[in-house]
């Protein structure tokens, strides 16, 4: 793997070469200075950057400039922490996972506890700090895309915490399929917009949110929730996720002595999955996975598996691996799990792709499903149906390091657990048989009682609709 | 700019779309640039509907090519280009339509594109089939400069328009740097928002016109939310040429190709400069 790495130097040096690329050097200078970590943007290798309208432009330097400055800032860097350990509830747990091992060859597995955050996710740790900086730009709203709703969610309570209005955009396949997250971003005083164009799912999100922060630049953040897009948020929303790998990486030295063989997350616009990788990107010795929505097979086309099959194009403001025909027409994606439903993917994953540092493999519905089942079932801990696309692949890895020989229990694997499952239950009761034919869980409505409150059999009165 | 620098080295070929909007301007009127999408609703209907703009007053036409994710467009092209797809139009199509509509017509016929597809093809590629097909250029809403190294060797190269955007948030640098990247007109853009018809035009329109032409733009064109003859009679005091975009899509949904004429001849009553000084 690391063998590969000098390629990257080459990558780097072959991105396009106009004025506005001088930082352009970076990613390679840090290569040569022996790191892939900390990569500034705007280009990754040759993804990245910034295709997007020049309405937006001046934007982004606002952002990018604040951004820079922020970093720079301990006053901001405090607050973050602050927030962090008080808010969100971090560090997050690294929990060892015993019984789910003896399913991963015997290796051990240790489960990064993202899902132990406040709201459920590790979507909180990029909206506070995002939300933050928008109050650094005097903005006083916020926008954002979702999928599953965990970023909405995340979102919607970034806002509330600080006093900004917020308005996100669903596609209304993912707000049939998360109405509870819908429920959730309501409560938290949020206006969710069900977005009917295209798929109605994440991308047709993002287009709408676009749509929307090109009309109110003036007083909007674009609270964009993945390590993807145009420059600086590729870069911006990895620095606010660091902290997982950051935490992870002396959490296992802690617990074990040493650094794991493999670290495992899912991808779709593939936040969670930079965040952890970025603690272990300088460590050779550990080897990165990034597992895709294999969604019914890759063979069958219904998937979202854009790095195994996809190639380079530019969309919603970045070029990087993307699902598109022979036209350049983005292809619909398919997925079990609406937080992996996208078509494209952060351009920091491309470069790490083709550098050969991360291993991207697709994982299927099934699979996903499987694991998710066997994480209920081995450690009482039910995960989101993205983060089990993870437990596949660590499934899958754990038996391929037993293969190699050697005491398995001298292996250790890490999976960012990056959400609970407290959304997807529907879902899953769905896909494992459990409802019956009016959608309602088995053996859950035989009561005799009359419900509290109930009027009448067949009033049809305006309360009970 | 380096690339610029090395792009100007190219092929001195005169621009068609700065040689449609000169003949306007020489008859004392802004020059009428009106859009359309290919294959919207079939590809023999949009090049039907795009030679009735041109004989009824368009100097400039602007052919669209649908394309899946168009996040500068507003809800009645959005809903024309996802028809055009489902449809079953291909991007190559474009060149049919493009090269019909010059043959048939005096208009400058210029390619308006998303960025994906024409990378898809290759810009070379694409750039050299468009020229073959008569093709002005292209006007490109998320290609930047920054981003356009290619697109500046191409379009030297085969002698095409390289029509950029700027707007309302463009700073006085990337002004300067914008319009020195564009070839054929520099395009305003009249507000902050996506395309659609607007009740009246933004006024910031017109200091958008002027910080072009204080960055040295020789021609400015102004388009988004213009939808009727006294928008055009506006913006055609003080801009080389008005772009229209979604009322003539609208005219072509409701009434096809001849409301596209009818509503062509009423926008274009709209441009002689005398009028709008009355």
């Amino acid at each position: 793997m690391s063998e590969n790495v000098p390629e990257a130097a080459v990558t780097g040096a072959k991105a396009p070469s106009t004025e506005t690329n001088e930082a352009n050097g970076q990613p390679a200078d840090a290569f040569l200075a022996g790191s892939l970590r900390h990569a500034a943007g705007p280009y990754f290798g040759s993804y990245g950057g910034r295709w997007m309208p020049e309405s937006l432009i001046a934007a982004l330097d606002e952002l990018e400039e604040t951004f820079e400055k922020a970093k720079q800032d301990p006053d901001f860097l405090a607050e973050i922490a602050e927030l962090n350990r008080n808010y969100s509830g971090r560090p997050s747990l690294l929990t060892e996972a015993k019984r789910f091992s003896q399913h991963a060859g015997g290796v051990r597995v240790f489960l990064k506890r993202e899902d132990l955050n406040h709201t459920g996710s590790h979507k909180i740790n990029n909206v506070l700090g995002q939300a933050l900086l928008a109050k650094r730009m005097g903005k006083t709203r916020i926008i954002a895309e979702t999928g599953a709703g965990q970023h909405g969610v995340a979102s919607a309570t970034a806002a509330a915490f600080l006093g900004l209005e917020c308005v996100v955009y669903m596609g209304a396949e993912d707000c049939r399929r998360q109405a509870l997250n819908v429920a959730r971003m309501q409560l938290l005083g949020a206006t969710v917009v069900p977005v009917t164009n295209g798929s109605q799912t994440l991308k047709d999100a993002i287009n709408d949110a676009l749509r929307d922060w090109v009309a109110n630049v003036d007083t909007t953040h674009y609270l964009l929730g993945t390590a993807a897009g145009a420059h600086p948020f590729p870069a911006l929303v990895r620095f606010f996720h660091e902290v997982i790998g950051e935490e992870a990486r002396e959490q296992v030295l802690a617990q074990t002595g040493r650094l794991p063989d493999a670290v495992c997350a899912c991808i779709g616009g593939g936040s969670n999955a930079i965040g952890i990788f970025h603690g272990f990107l300088d460590d050779a010795s550990v080897r990165l996975y990034g597992f895709e929505a294999g969604g019914e097979g890759v063979e069958t086309g219904k998937h979202a598996a854009t790095i195994t099959l996809g190639r380079p194009g530019v969309l919603h403001g970045a070029r990087s691996y993307l699902m598109q025909d022979d036209d350049g027409q983005t292809i619909e994606s398919h997925s079990i799990s609406a937080g992996l439903d996208y078509p494209g993917v952060g351009p920091e994953h491309s470069y790490l792709h083709d550098i050969g540092r991360v291993t991207y493999e697709p994982i299927t519905d099934t699979e996903a499903m499987d694991a998710f089942s066997v994480l209920c079932r081995t450690e009482g801990i039910i995960p989101a149906i993205e983060s089990s696309h993870a437990l596949a692949g660590a499934i899958k890895v754990g038996q391929r390091l037993a293969a190699e020989g050697g005491d398995p229990a001298e292996r250790v694997i890490i999976v960012n657990l990056s959400g609970r499952g407290d959304k997807d239950v529907q879902t899953a009761a769905e896909w494992f048989g459990m409802l019956d034919e009016n959608g309602q869980v088995k053996g859950t409505t035989l009561s005799t009682r009359r419900p509290k409150g109930f009027v009448q059999e067949h009033g049809g009165t305006e309360e009970q609709a | 700019m380096s690339a610029i620098g090395q792009a100007s080295v190219g092929r001195a070929t005169e621009s068609k779309a700065a040689a449609a909007i000169d003949r306007a301007k020489a008859e004392g009127r802004a020059a009428l640039v009106g859009y359309l999408p290919a294959g919207y609703p079939s590809v023999p209907e949009s090049i039907e509907a795009a030679i009735q703009l041109a004989r009824n007053g368009a100097d400039i036409i602007e052919i669209g090519i649908p394309y899946s994710d168009p996040v500068m467009d507003g809800s009645v092209i959005q809903a024309a280009t996802t028809e055009a797809l489902a449809n079953g139009f291909r991007v190559a199509s474009v060149f049919e339509v493009v090269k019909a509509v010059t043959e048939a017509t005096d208009a400058a016929v210029l390619v308006m594109t998303y960025w994906n597809p024409v990378m898809r093809m290759g810009v070379d590629d694409f750039a050299r089939r468009l020229a073959e097909a008569g093709g002005a250029g292209l006007i490109t809403p998320d290609l930047i400069p920054d981003e356009a190294s290619e697109w500046f060797e191409a379009s030297e190269k085969y002698g095409l328009d390289r029509v950029f955007l700027v707007a309302p948030s463009t700073t006085p640098e990337r002004m300067s740097m914008t319009v020195g990247a564009t070839r054929g007109f520099t395009y305003a853009v009249s507000l902050m928002g996506v395309t659609g018809a607007r009740a009246a035009v933004d006024e910031s329109a017109q200091r958008v016109v002027a910080e072009a032409r204080a960055a040295g733009a020789e021609r400015v064109c102004v388009g988004l939310g213009v939808s009727n003859a006294e928008h055009v009679r506006e913006i055609a005091a003080y801009a080389d040429g008005v772009i229209v975009g979604t009322a003539i899509v609208g005219a072509l949904r409701d009434g096809g190709p001849d409301a596209v004429g009818q509503l062509a001849a009423e926008l274009s009553r709209g441009l002689p400069r005398a009028a709008a000084a009355s």
